[in-house]
């Protein structure tokens, strides 16, 4: 029970964090990981049993920027009921967008050593940057494409899609189509982004070697902080009465036009910014990989991504970094031990998740399923009964 | 046009509905009168079709509803009672024909939230509430006021608003279910629930479909006195299959049939016509 009296006389802030005791968990996870990770990592000796190793800084790095990303579809999906089954593209662009910047900063140390313009466009005996090129040798410049671009798209794809109605499955298609779209652009040398080899042999950033212990733990804090933020804002939105309606929307569209809402604005909004949370996903997981290709914008990522949020449990956001977390530790694992199996793995995962847990993992936990008013077990009987009767 | 519209019934079915009406009693023949003068309308159909894939949902419906009014639409499945509600509402376009709304705005021309911000509201058929939001919530998100995006991002609950709420929820009698999920209310509850919705919009015309269908007995009865309750202070339109509660609500009854209007009149009148009690009995 609320009491609403009570509830909206607090700052708003410091009101909704304190209710949320899978963000509060989340939120001091990160602060407490952003701090003693590079502790554990930069001034413990190696022979330290807690020593962190490089590689791990950089794996978990990774798995920061996954959680971003799941946070960022879970934001439209768990809450508008908007499936996208091509973030990975916004991802992409992001990515594109940080690979662009840093391959600027080589400068003339490539295997060309032309000052001007990366390998690969030397090698395709271009003689001059295209224009869509300039300003990257600025950061400041390369981080606002990072999100500006993948919102532009975002937002000129949603306003498209929206406005003439395009829901459920037929959204997803598209999506997929867009994703699709972008993989075989990217994949063409005259585009001008690296073709099939991407952009890659990155050298330093802001002036700090990315293979330095020091940029990997920077890396990893500013993976950390940015996973904070943007779960403050994801939270904030659905929070708000903006989340409410969004919410609303996913449950019975028709009554919230007829309620007076303009459901396509609200839509285009939360696409929009789930966009750039994703573009930003996509800022901080180059330089931490090294590498940016066109394999990013692959169709099957992008559903992999949809698999992360439902392990973890749609609709609560933390949910989602959490079975970012699961399934791709599961995946390095695999494809580490038994390589052939993983895909088996992915899709048995998928299965048993969508019969067994449809609130994910996070709705197993009584302690945060109870909220939504089922548990694990009960969810489990659901399921077992339904299937009895059919 | 605007001639013909204002003065002359636009078409020959129309013309023998007077006729008879004539006969029949004064309550139609005012209701001729009043169709010369669209200005007291708050609600004007005029001459409207619509086929989807040549079928004939609606064939040359007019009808009138002075603001103020609670006007009872009855008919057997298939009358068109529910495309009526949708050419109103904007998610329908018409083929053909003028709907007004208080005789000036053009309805024909406008998408579902421009009408509803207009002040029409409509409740479906089957209850349509956020299940996943509190009663509170359901009724919050109906209030009246901004609906722009940025608008909803940054706002707070006023005073004001709580307490129209608040009040709301005593007319539909749902004060103790306050907190509640909408999800986990009776099938009644809900209807009730939407009701309202409707009410939190501040609408001045009210289009009700089926609101008493799946109710119990006493649940029909308490909305019939909910819906008499509204009307006082709002129009009402209540599409509505069930006869008794239709006599309940003690009004005039517009008889739709294949797309057009059959009779007119009160309750006890159009029952009495031969034709209404041949489309309603003889098939």
């Amino acid at each position: 029970m609320t009491d609403y009296s009570q509830k909206y006389k607090m700052t708003p802030v410091v009101g909704w964090l304190l209710q949320d005791r899978g963000g509060m968990i989340l939120l001091a996870i990160l602060i407490a990981a952003s701090i003693l990770i590079p502790i554990c990592s930069l001034l413990l000796p190696q022979s330290s049993a807690f020593h962190v190793p490089t590689w791990m800084v950089s794996l978990l790095g990774k798995y920061l920027c996954y959680a971003l990303l799941a946070l960022s579809v879970d934001l439209i999906w768990g809450f508008c009921g908007i499936l996208s089954l091509g973030h990975g593209a916004f991802f992409a662009l992001g990515g594109y967008a940080m690979g662009m910047y840093l391959m600027r900063q080589i400068g003339d140390r490539g295997v060309y050593g032309n000052p001007d313009l990366p390998d690969f466009m030397v090698f395709l005996n271009w003689t001059e940057l295209p224009w869509y090129w300039y300003g990257f040798d600025m950061f400041w410049f390369a981080i606002v494409m990072a999100m500006f671009v993948p919102g532009l798209l975002a937002f000129v794809f949603g306003f498209l899609a929206f406005r003439s109605r395009v829901t459920g499955v037929y959204l997803s298609i598209i999506t997929q189509a867009m994703t699709y779209a972008l993989l075989l652009a990217f994949f063409r040398n005259d585009m001008g982004f690296g073709g099939n080899n991407g952009l890659t042999d990155f050298k330093d950033l802001l002036g700090y070697s990315l293979q330095s212990d020091g940029t990997r733990a920077g890396l990893f804090v500013a993976s950390c902080v940015f996973l904070g933020l943007c779960y403050i804002v994801a939270r904030g939105i659905t929070q708000s009465r903006l989340g409410k309606v969004l919410i609303a929307i996913r449950d019975a569209e028709s009554r919230v036009r007829f309620t007076g809402y303009r459901v396509e604005y609200y839509k285009l909004f939360v696409f929009t910014v789930s966009a750039v949370m994703a573009g930003i996903a996509g800022a901080l997981y180059v330089p931490q990989v090294g590498i940016i290709n066109p394999g990013e914008f692959a169709p099957a990522l992008s559903i992999e991504i949809v698999i992360w949020v439902a392990v973890g449990g749609r609709g609560t956001l933390y949910g989602a970094v959490l079975g970012a977390f699961i399934v791709n530790y599961a995946k390095t694992f695999f494809t580490g031990v038994m390589p052939d199996f993983w895909l088996f793995f992915l899709g048995g995962l998928f299965i048993a998740v969508t019969l067994f847990l449809p609130k994910g993992v996070i709705g197993a936990v009584p302690a945060f399923g109870s909220a939504n008013g089922q548990s694990f077990l009960s969810g489990v009987r659901k399921r077992l009964n339904a299937g009895g009767k059919a | 046009m605007s001639n013909v519209i204002a003065n002359a019934p636009s078409n020959a079915d129309t013309m023998t509905l007077e006729k008879e009406g004539a006969e029949n009693g004064p309550a139609v023949m005012a209701d001729a009168q009043r169709k010369s003068n669209r200005s007291e309308t708050i609600l004007y159909v005029d001459g409207v079709s619509v086929t989807f894939d040549g079928f004939r949902a609606l064939n040359n419906l007019s009808f009138y509803v002075e603001p103020g009014e609670l006007r009872a639409i009855i008919g057997p499945n298939g009358a068109g009672k529910t495309t009526m509600m949708d050419i109103i509402t904007g998610k329908t376009r018409p083929d053909t024909g003028d709907v007004l709304f208080k005789s000036e705005t053009d309805l024909t021309k406008m998408d579902e939230a421009d009408i509803a911000n207009l002040g029409i509201g409509r409740k479906f058929q089957k209850p349509t509430v956020f299940e996943s939001h509190t009663v509170f919530d359901n009724l919050l998100l109906a209030c009246s006021g901004g609906r722009g995006v940025f608008n909803a991002l940054f706002h707070r609950l006023s005073g004001a608003e709580k307490a129209r709420i608040d009040k709301t929820l005593t007319t539909i009698m749902l004060d103790d279910k306050r907190d509640e999920m909408a999800a986990n209310l009776s099938h009644g509850q809900k209807q009730w629930l939407e009701i309202g919705m409707l009410l939190m919009q501040e609408p001045e015309l009210l289009l009700v479909d089926e609101p008493v269908a799946g109710m119990t007995d006493s649940e029909t009865e308490e909305t019939a006195k909910l819906l008499r309750a509204i009307a006082k202070e709002y129009s009402v339109v209540v599409v509505e299959h069930d006869m008794e509660f239709v006599r309940d609500l003690d009004c005039k009854v517009t008889v739709l049939h294949e797309g057009s209007v059959l009779a007119e009149g009160r309750l006890d009148h159009v029952q009495k016509d031969p034709r209404v009690i041949e489309v309603y009995l003889g098939r």
